[in-house]
């Protein structure tokens, strides 16, 4: 039954990649109903944009704290789920409400939370949650990060939780006769355990950060300055502002050229995923 | 929705424009309504007060009398529909009726064949040219010709201050550019913001720009830029405005968090009428957005305004002002003839009617419409009157920079400002980006 999923693959995946690399070559102001193919005009105005540098380094620098972030607090809550036995159905729903929101809703919600004339801090009188959470350069980066691992640190803990859960118990067991505490239960059977798990997660997170938009864009929209501008926004302003769909298309063709890269060289790092999980079996 | 205008929209607009390069004749009716049969007509505008109601109105007005051949507005904020109308337009959904700015953006559309010239149907149909103020069409013509009607308001943009808090402060309001570098250490010492400004959206840290370098040399220096001359923003006049501009904010002329303030929020407003800030330099539509928002704020009396003031020294007339000469309806071409047919007949009809040019006045506007002059009255007649005398006075009315210039040029302008009130760019490499782009 992989047909309707591969045609809609096809129709919604695959041609307009195709589309993009085509306009890549081109130069096209998003509004002449002809597309003049003029060979790699675009890819050196994309390549030679004095902005780019700045905004491959944004988007690496969230890549990265999104993951230091997310990976150690997901691992932790979800090992905590898979232990909690009582209420756990209903805590897994609790944290799971985050994912099912918006990501342009959140974004509009933290920004009228943050606001430091109007937003929480300035409603409760708190003078500490007055800062210029989205106005600073530094500040914008790491309210960003907070505001993407409240949205999908619950989707990773599931996942965690689901693969903790599968560890046999038979292995602790033989941990504990040999007399190892949970913190060495914790780095000795579930981290080794977990690796699979890390490295899907990592990879999840990691191609998604390439492709954070919806929420920079309604925080910040990229700002202050270019602080926050990451490669998608880039592309969005390069192609919908500017007009120049040429550059844009070759920014996009970078992000996927990139995400690809990132997910191989993520499963070269899990070594041979054929091998079994279980000791002895 | 059709499954053709679903795909197009959903495969993105590089399918849409495959689509479209294969000669995919798109509907009159815009947004996937499918291709409005007898005239039907869309119209695409802008969003929010004070123009919304007025918008909605005239095509009420046109569908009560013109049952078969409806004419369907919608409507989008302003930030979001500068890329949706692009958007619209490059996979051939174009509405029938696109809202405009005039100047660079028209032009673009003009280049790329996606407007209907009007300066033919506008010979034919002279009555409907002599209702609308000659210097509105500035901005709608493009290579001698006319390709929008001028149509709304005329909006300068003025200084605005808060009777209340200069009251409380115990200060005059500004009448040099001296004064007012004098009042921001005031206000900040009282812990209140002297200028509110919205950072994130760009084009409002523009109007600054635009009114320091006029006032300090005059509207030459602009005109340069768009004529694309070489080298045009090197003038000294240039580094010295982007000293000044930078100068306020590092005297925190402008509110905490400024960079992360949205107009189409209208949260710089709400600062101005809470009274947390005390000065706001903006369009002349805020006026009718302070009104809907602002509680009894206009009406007490709170809201004060008045043209840019002078800078001491400065060879700019300071009669001069910057804005918007007015809105500007195209006509798509890709329209249906019945359609276009239609959206001429509002033009000629409704859009230059005597409850048109009343209802704009009532939003707090001046209307691109002859003769309004005698309807400023009641609580608006001294704004009206004052933002009358404003645009009819100006030595210069020069369109705001972003408009005037194309959408590529506009966006490096637009980054290159908000990089500067970070004072993450000094002023000399602000002019060296700047003329990296003239004419383009």
């Amino acid at each position: 039954m992989a047909l309707p999923a591969f045609v809609m693959f096809v129709f919604f995946g695959i041609i307009p990649l195709l589309g993009v690399i085509v306009l890549s070559f081109a130069t096209w102001n998003g509004i002449t109903p002809t597309i003049e193919l003029t060979g790699l005009t675009s890819w050196r105005a994309a390549l030679s944009n004095p902005s780019l540098p700045n905004a491959i380094w944004v988007t690496f620098l969230i890549m990265a704290l999104s993951w230091l972030v997310q990976t150690p607090i997901s691992i932790l809550l979800g090992v905590f789920m898979a232990r909690q036995t009582r209420y756990r159905g209903f805590l897994s729903v609790l944290y799971f409400i985050p994912l099912l929101l918006s990501s342009a809703a959140i974004a509009i919600t933290y920004k009228s939370l943050l606001d430091p004339s109007f937003g929480i801090g300035a409603g409760l009188g708190i003078e500490a949650l007055n800062q210029n959470w989205l106005g600073e350069a530094n500040l914008a980066i790491a309210t960003l990060i907070f505001v993407v691992s409240w949205q999908f640190i619950p989707f990773h803990s599931l996942i965690y939780q689901g693969a903790v859960r599968q560890i046999p118990h038979s292995m602790y067991e033989a941990a504990q006769i040999d007399g190892a505490g949970r913190v060495r239960q914790f780095f000795g059977i579930t981290l080794p355990q977990l690796k699979y798990t890390i490295i899907t997660s990592s990879t999840l997170m990691v191609v998604g950060s390439l492709t954070f938009f919806d929420l920079i864009w309604v925080l910040t929209a990229g700002g202050p300055g270019d602080a926050t501008r990451a490669l998608a926004v880039q592309m969005y302003q390069q192609g919908f502002q500017a007009s120049l769909m040429g550059p844009a298309s070759a920014i996009a063709v970078i992000l996927v050229l990139t995400g690809l890269a990132l997910s191989l060289l993520l499963r070269r790092l899990g070594g041979r995923s054929d091998e079994s999980q279980l000791e002895g079996a | 929705m059709k499954r053709r205008n679903f795909l197009t929209l959903s495969a993105g607009a590089a399918a849409g424009a495959a689509l479209a390069a294969c000669g995919n004749e798109g509907p009159g009716g815009g947004s996937g309504e499918g291709s409005g049969g007898g005239g039907e007509a869309s119209y695409w505008s802008l969003s929010g007060e004070p123009g919304q109601p007025y918008r909605q109105a005239a095509a009420d007005r046109w569908n009560k009398a013109n049952p078969d051949a409806k004419i369907t507005p919608t409507f989008f904020q302003n930030d979001a529909y500068k890329q949706k109308i692009k958007t619209a337009l490059g996979a051939n959904q174009a509405p029938t009726m696109i809202w405009g700015w005039g100047g660079g953006g028209l032009k673009s559309y003009v280049d790329a064949g996606q407007v209907e010239d009007l300066t033919d149907w506008l010979s034919q149909n002279a009555a409907v040219k002599d209702k609308i103020l000659p210097s509105s069409f500035g901005a709608a013509t493009v290579n001698g010709k006319v390709y929008a009607l001028p149509v709304e308001t005329v909006q300068p943009i003025v200084l605005y201050y808060n009777k209340k808090v200069f009251e409380k402060v115990g200060v005059q309001p500004p009448q040099t550019y001296g004064d007012i570098l004098a009042l921001i250490p005031k206000f900040n010492a009282a812990g209140i913001a002297p200028f509110s400004l919205a950072g994130q959206s760009r084009w409002t840290n523009m109007m600054w720009l635009e009114f320091m370098l006029d006032r300090q040399a005059g509207s030459e220096v602009f005109d340069n830029v768009f004529a694309g001359k070489q080298g045009a923003w090197s003038d000294p006049a240039v580094l010295d405005m982007l000293t000044k501009v930078q100068d306020l904010v590092k005297q925190n002329a402008f509110q905490k968090g400024f960079a992360s303030t949205v107009a189409d929020t209208n949260a710089d407003q709400a600062l101005l009428y809470t009274g947390k800030a005390a000065m706001m330099v903006h369009g002349s539509w805020s006026y009718g957005i302070q009104k809907a928002n602002g509680g009894k704020f206009v009406a007490d009396g709170g809201l004060g305004w008045m043209n840019f003031p002078p800078i001491d020294g400065g060879k700019g007339d300071p009669t001069n002002t910057v804005g918007n000469p007015g809105q500007y309806l195209s006509i798509s071409s890709k329209a249906s003839a019945e359609a276009k047919e239609t959206a001429k007949k509002f033009f000629s009809t409704t859009l230059v009617d005597d409850e048109e040019k009343a209802g704009w006045v009532k939003s707090g506007g001046v209307p691109v419409l002859k003769g309004a002059d005698s309807l400023f009255t009641g609580d608006d007649a001294q704004f009206l009157k004052d933002m009358a005398a404003i645009a009819a006075g100006a030595k210069t009315f020069a369109q705001s920079w972003d408009q005037a210039l194309s959408p590529t040029a506009a966006e490096v302008l637009l980054d290159n400002i908000a990089k500067l009130f970070q004072l993450q760019v000094s002023p000399q490499q602000w002019v060296d980006n700047m003329n990296g782009v003239i004419g383009k």
